[in-house]
């Protein structure tokens, strides 16, 4: 008896070890990244246009010693010292980051993003409380990283990096000092060699501006944002691609460049975008007189409506004269037109016929709670291409600026749309409309994804030509996700994704002058 | 004879509806009943679940934005005795979801077919007292391209499953008790997005499924045409994360429960091919999963392929 036990025993533990030995481990898309090798440095850079600085030199940095005196040598001796030991954990970091400084911080963005992206949880009284930028860590967390703040958010960081390369590159050409290992043969580098002069460190310019920012835009994250910061120094250290006066100048040039930046985020309105309970009552009036059905929250206990404000938030591809008289659409079908009914009805027969091919590009583009954004999105689909197409940092930091300054000018060209004409969702009208992805909380009229996608493809489509088509399929199924996910008219995505498409051809415009093509 | 069918079915209703709320049904991979050899035993097994209550993490709440969530399934259930200790069982679940508030759309479809092998490799009795030792391996796998990403309204986790279970039952007379405990080695499962939260941002459509464990003790009454039994199961995710406040459910979640609920199943005597099957629980304790209440109702047909033998 005992003998059978063990023999089943031994039976069933075996099979548990051999089932639990298989590796389950993820492989994720950029973990093997390769190294950044630009096919060409920019050298030049310096003099392309910058955003919101006057000129490369608004900010000074300093001339650095010469690489033979005993500071330098120093420096040079603690990059030797690192090398001489290196840990697997240390080559791991310096292989993580050696894939670009701008690709690694926008995923660190886009992770903050996803963890924030939450909406708050109720208050006993069926009330829901605010987060508060002053008290980050106290429930709600400080932010609420929806849509528009998250494009918003996107499109500093990116702007702000863009704008503290092109100082660095006019500081680097101007001061010329080469990387550590062309200045010391036994240096051993652990990153591919470049022409680029190293100081300052336009890795240590993403990282002080990254750090800068972050404190505004995730001011309860800053254990995690410091703990990233300090790796990306070690490694560039310990990869032998820059010494410490490098990643100091770097840093400094970058944090100042960001706190323009921050001057800019702290009055563009975005603060004042939640509103107040007296302007959402006004908004719902107001569609009331105009003879419209108005937006109701179909969330219980009632929510109110995400951001009203946001479209007076201060735009960068244009101003808001261009944005009301060009830009912003025109007024949805009437609530009671034959039109909206016509609509309606659509909506209410992809609700009830969905296809799991529908239900695969409803999932794939639905971006939404806890999710990275519609924004983030397209980082990713940008960065993954970006990645192939070896730039330069600053090239990289140019790309991504254009593509998230025009994505959060068309959250605000969206955002005016939606709280203009205050438009009922699909399922507010028609109760029998159930949804295939989360309803969002605020007015239909016009698509948020279909304004966001429109622009980003717009933008792709002018810095990887060869891509276009494919940049505006995705954003075509990125708007048809919306009606197939039954939470929007088809007014609502056509009309966003042509305002989107025309956000971005500001951004095309600014692309074609800023001295980078 | 048809007069007394009736009867007994009435019986059975009654029961039914007095036991309201199983975790398994008689002659499942759960439990210590087996076929004998040549002898095949299916039918359709009704269940019904809902909860309008579930712990977020291991903060309880409702959610009016979902009501009661229920889940209906009709399983078709094969069992056959290639011997009288080894048998082989199927099952393929057709699953239904809703909400009753909000306006999320429920999902419905084929869900996974499970197929299990049980094995009484020992059986020994003293007396009036009898004790039997199973090993029970399973595998199941999705039926179907169901979205998961879509909780709690999606009809399944989407993963492949293998199950290695290990039981002990005790007979004295007609009163029984078995235990049994259960690894269950879950496959990653794929979204249909590429890039997910759980505690960090993973850039790939892939979701890596901690492993779970499976434990059940269940007593009560054995007899020849009557088994009625009380059960205490506890389903424990081996690894996972907690749902965050006021977020959605996820496939890879920490999701663990706690149920009792009550089983019978009787077996006409007049007409012992057939057997009526009900059962019920109730979730007293769990974490990233609804509190539900279910109950189950089911009829078993048994062919007799080889010499009459009784299930």
């Amino acid at each position: 008896m005992k003998k059978i036990f063990l023999f089943i025993f031994s039976i069933l533990t075996g099979i548990v070890v051999l089932l639990s030995s298989c590796s389950k481990d993820l492989m994720e898309r950029t973990e093997n990244a390769p190294a950044l090798t630009p096919a060409n440095i920019d050298l030049n850079a310096g003099i392309w246009k910058p955003i919101l600085l006057s000129g490369p030199t608004e900010f000074m940095v300093a001339a650095p010693s010469a690489t033979n005196t005993p500071d330098y040598i120093a420096q040079v001796n603690e990059i030797k010292t690192w090398q001489k030991d290196l840990t697997e954990e240390e080559k791991s970091i310096v292989k993580y980051w050696s894939a670009g400084a701008v690709l690694r911080w926008n995923e660190i963005l886009r992770e903050l993003v996803a963890k924030h992206n939450l909406p708050p949880y109720q208050n006993a009284d069926g009330t829901y409380p605010i987060p508060n930028a002053n008290n980050p860590l106290a429930y709600p967390q400080f932010p609420f990283a929806n849509p528009p703040y998250a494009a918003r958010a996107y499109a500093y960081v990116s702007a702000a990096e863009y704008d503290a390369l092109v100082a660095a590159w006019y500081y680097k050409k101007l001061y010329n000092r080469p990387a550590p290992y062309t200045v010391d043969a036994t240096v051993n580098p652990l990153i591919p060699k470049s022409d680029l002069p190293s100081y300052p460190s336009e890795d240590a310019v993403i990282e002080g501006v990254n750090t800068e920012m972050l404190k505004l835009l995730f001011p309860g994250d800053q254990d995690f944002i410091q703990q990233k910061a300090e790796e990306h120094k070690r490694a560039r250290i310990i990869a032998g691609a820059n010494v410490r006066s490098d990643l100091e100048a770097g840093e400094a040039l970058g944090k100042l460049v960001a706190q323009k930046f921050v001057t800019r985020a702290r009055s563009d309105r975005a603060g004042a975008a939640v509103g107040t309970p007296a302007i959402w009552t006004q908004m719902e009036q107001d569609c009331i007189a105009r003879g419209e059905t108005p937006w109701i929250s179909q969330e219980s206990p009632k929510r109110p409506p995400m951001l009203p404000l946001f479209g007076k938030v201060k735009t960068f591809l244009f101003d808001s004269l261009t944005m009301v008289t060009q830009i912003r659409p025109g007024p949805p079908p009437s609530t009671s037109s034959k039109q909206f009914k016509d609509e309606t009805a659509e909506v209410l027969y992809y609700s009830q016929h969905p296809t799991r091919e529908r239900k695969r590009i409803i999932d794939f583009w639905a971006d939404g709670v806890s999710t990275l954004t519609p924004p983030g999105h397209w980082n990713s689909i940008a960065a993954e291409d970006f990645i192939k197409q070896n730039f330069s940092e600053v090239r990289w930091a140019r790309n991504m600026a254009l593509l998230n300054m025009a994505m959060m000018d068309a959250a605000i060209v969206c955002w005016d749309a939606k709280y203009a004409y205050f438009n009922p969702r699909p399922s507010q009208v028609d109760p029998a409309i159930k949804t295939l992805t989360g309803l969002p909380n605020f007015p239909s009229y016009v698509s948020g994804h279909s304004t966001f996608s429109a622009a980003a493809a717009t933008v792709l489509g002018h810095i990887i030509p060869s891509r276009a088509t494919d940049y505006n399929n995705m954003a075509v199924e990125a708007e048809l996700s919306r009606l197939y996910g039954a939470i929007h008219y088809r007014s609502d995505i056509e009309v966003g994704f042509t305002a989107g498409a025309k956000v971005g051809n500001y951004a095309i415009q600014r692309a074609i002058t800023d001295g980078a093509e | 004879m048809l007069k007394k069918l009736n009867e007994q079915i009435k019986f059975m209703i009654i029961f039914i509806m007095v036991l309201a709320p199983a975790v398994s049904i008689a002659q499942t991979d759960m439990d210590a009943i087996m076929m004998n050899k040549q002898q095949f035993c299916n039918g359709p097994i009704y269940d019904h679940s809902s909860w309008d209550h579930y712990w977020e993490g291991t903060f309880k709440r409702n959610n009016e934005n979902l009501g009661t969530v229920t889940t209906q399934s009709v399983m078709f259930m094969s069992n056959y005795g290639i011997t009288d200790k080894l048998n082989v069982m199927a099952a393929a679940p057709y699953v239904w979801t809703r909400a009753s508030a909000g306006t999320l759309h429920g999902m419905k479809g084929v869900q996974d077919l499970s197929v299990f092998v049980k094995w009484k490799p020992v059986s020994k009795s003293f007396g009036k007292n009898k004790i039997s030792l199973f090993t029970i391996g399973g595998f199941s796998t999705p039926l179907s391209n169901y979205v998961i990403d879509f909780l709690p309204m999606s009809i399944g986790l989407g993963s492949t499953n293998l199950t290695a279970r290990g039981m002990v039952d005790f007979k004295h007379g007609r009163f029984t008790v078995t235990g049994s405990a259960a690894y269950i080695r879950r496959s990653n499962v794929k979204l249909d997005r590429d890039s997910y939260y759980d505690t960090g941002l993973h850039l790939t459509n892939e979701i890596k499924m901690p492993d779970a464990a499976y434990y059940q003790l269940r007593t009560g009454y054995r007899g020849r045409y009557l088994i009625a039994e009380a059960l205490l199961t506890n389903w424990t995710t081996l690894g996972g994360f907690d749902i965050t406040k006021n977020n959605m459910p996820f496939p890879s979640n920490r999701m663990n429960a706690t149920m009792v609920g009550a089983n019978i199943k009787y077996t006409l005597k007049k007409f012992t091919q057939l057997s009526l099957l009900a059962g019920g629980n109730y979730t007293i304790a769990g974490r990233n999963m609804g509190q539900s209440k279910a109950f189950n109702a089911g009829v078993f047909y048994a062919f007799y392929f080889g010499k009459r033998g009784k299930s």
